[in-house]
């Protein structure tokens, strides 16, 4: 069966981060005159308003900051989904990013170790979402 | 250039109006807009040809709109849909008289989410995160009251109160949507939207529309009733986290403390002056958020101060007193600030607040701002 949940809208800014995901690299965009570290991307370094940003590739680990379940489904290739659990990850380079938390138990606190697994959902797009780093 | 702060009771609201609220499939934003406007300039009994100044927010076209009600002002500023923009445009209408760019102003708002099945989330509002799954204001909301839970040992029985207290107050008010009352019980028991939050965790969607009309101290002496004054305001943005959409990594308690220090200070009131809070409750978490933001309680103790009816009518901070948004009407922080002049008025009724004199709004959201009514 076709996969039919959202997939990412790929544009200039974003094209990296989904680039490295299919080669399962977790990239963040990196402002190399003042070393600020960011995702989504932005135009230019909001700390110091460089253009030239470039990607680095990030550890793939981080901390559990919060999570929700899903259960109402907004497309319908959620319908047989539900409920679906989603986190907020504190990665270990500093952004906070929103993921799915997959294959983790429902006893969770915050601060738990996540690291980073790679879900190829189409021959084009694969999905980074976070696991327990000690599961 | 001039401190805000001394724009202290210097403007005044002196007419209100909205429509009944509900499902108007038959009637457009403008038709909406129209009847609150007329009944706000019936309220107050001035000449519409009087209104110089136009705000109008989720409406489609502003020139539309003067066409509509035929009024050529000479200052508009048309506002986006989001759920902030009441108080960002009664304070720039503040601004506005003050600077003279126009004496009088109308702040006209509508919504037709219920009878064109707005859904907040997925393909109509496309973000950053909808890969995961991950979409709606609810949802970040609920994202934030998990934070809550976990770092304070919060719970939903705690976050029920909310609910309970301001469906309460619409079962007071005959205009209300929702009219039947509720218990922590059925709260506990709603079906889970985004858990942790649940169906009576969050606001309503319905039509309607709703008016203020503001002018100069001076001038609202000429009008039908007692001007309510605006004695206070404080803003404050947070925008760090704006790619995941309402959500804000510290519940906005650094903006809403520091808006809620504005505000107070400028009106020279604390918060035991305060005898009702009309607090954006888009979901329940917010109303926590914004209470402990203001300094009501301490941080992260928000869920022991709402427990025993205390934001209930009769209790230590009656709150919402017209059913909010959860319970009353989704009017984004418009109708809110329609009660809480009401409420200084006297004309409550059944919801009264006896002997109201201090009345604040307060909207935690990436735009933060905090208004306080007073009788001048």
């Amino acid at each position: 069966m076709s996969y039919n949940k959202p997939l990412p809208k790929i544009d200039t800014l974003n094209k990296p981060f989904w680039d490295g995901a299919k080669q399962n690299k977790f990239l963040l965009q990196h402002c190399p005159s003042c070393g600020d570290t960011r995702f989504p991307p932005g135009p230019v370094c909001p700390k110091c308003l460089a253009d030239g940003q470039t990607w680095i590739e990030a550890s793939g680990t981080g901390t559990l900051e919060s999570w929700v379940d899903m259960h109402r489904a907004y497309w319908d290739g959620y319908k047989d989904a539900l409920p679906y659990r989603v986190c907020l990850v504190r990665l270990t380079e500093g952004p906070v990013i929103v993921s799915n938390l997959v294959n983790a138990p429902d006893a969770l606190k915050l601060g738990m170790k996540l690291k980073v697994v790679f879900d190829p959902v189409t021959d084009d797009v694969t999905i980074p979402k976070f696991t327990l780093a000690d599961g | 250039m001039f401190d805000p702060q001394d724009l202290k009771d210097q403007i005044a609201v002196i007419g209100v109006g909205n429509t009944k609220y509900g499902n108007f499939p038959h009637i457009d934003d403008y038709g909406l807009a129209a009847q609150a406007f007329r009944n706000a300039v019936e309220d107050c009994g001035i000449d519409k040809n009087q209104i110089d100044g136009l705000c109008v927010s989720r409406i489609p076209y502003y020139a539309r709109m003067g066409e509509v009600l035929g009024i050529n002002p000479r200052w508009t500023i048309p506002l986006p849909a989001h759920g902030r923009m009441s108080g960002m445009g009664i304070i720039e209408a503040c601004a506005a008289i003050s600077a003279g760019l126009c004496h009088t102003v109308a702040l006209i708002y509508a919504n037709i989410g219920r009878s064109r099945r707005v859904n907040y989330g997925g393909d109509e509002s496309p973000g950053t995160w909808d890969p995961w799954g991950f979409t709606s204001p609810g949802a970040a909301h609920a994202m934030a009251f998990r934070r809550h839970m976990e770092l304070y040992g919060t719970t939903t029985r705690q976050l029920a109160e909310v609910s309970v207290s301001v469906r309460y107050h619409a079962c007071l008010n005959p205009d209300a949507v929702m009219r039947n009352p509720i218990t922590i019980e059925d709260h506990e028991s709603a079906r889970f939207i985004t858990a942790p939050l649940r169906l009576l965790d969050y606001c309503l969607i319905n039509d309607g529309a709703v008016c203020l009309i503001l002018t100069s101290k001076e001038r609202a002496k000429d009008f039908k009733k007692k001007p309510v004054m605006i004695s206070g305001f404080g803003a404050q943005e947070s925008f760090s986290h704006a790619s995941i959409a309402n959500f804000d990594f510290d519940n906005w308690y650094p903006a809403v403390q520091s808006a809620g220090q504005q505000a107070y200070g400028m009106a020279g009131v604390g918060h035991d002056d305060i005898d009702a809070l009309m607090c954006y409750d888009n979901f329940s978490p917010t109303v926590l958020f914004s209470l402990e933001g203001l300094g009501f309680c301490g941080k992260g103790e928000a869920g022991s101060f709402v427990e025993n009816g205390a934001l209930s009518l009769g209790g230590r901070l009656p709150t919402n007193t017209d059913g909010g948004h959860l319970s009353n009407s989704y009017m984004q922080g418009w109708a809110l600030n329609v009660e809480a002049v009401r409420q200084v008025r006297g004309e409550c009724g059944d919801r009264q607040v006896p002997d109201c004199e201090v009345v604040q709004y307060v909207q935690a959201t990436p735009c933060t701002r905090t208004i306080i009514y007073t009788r001048g």
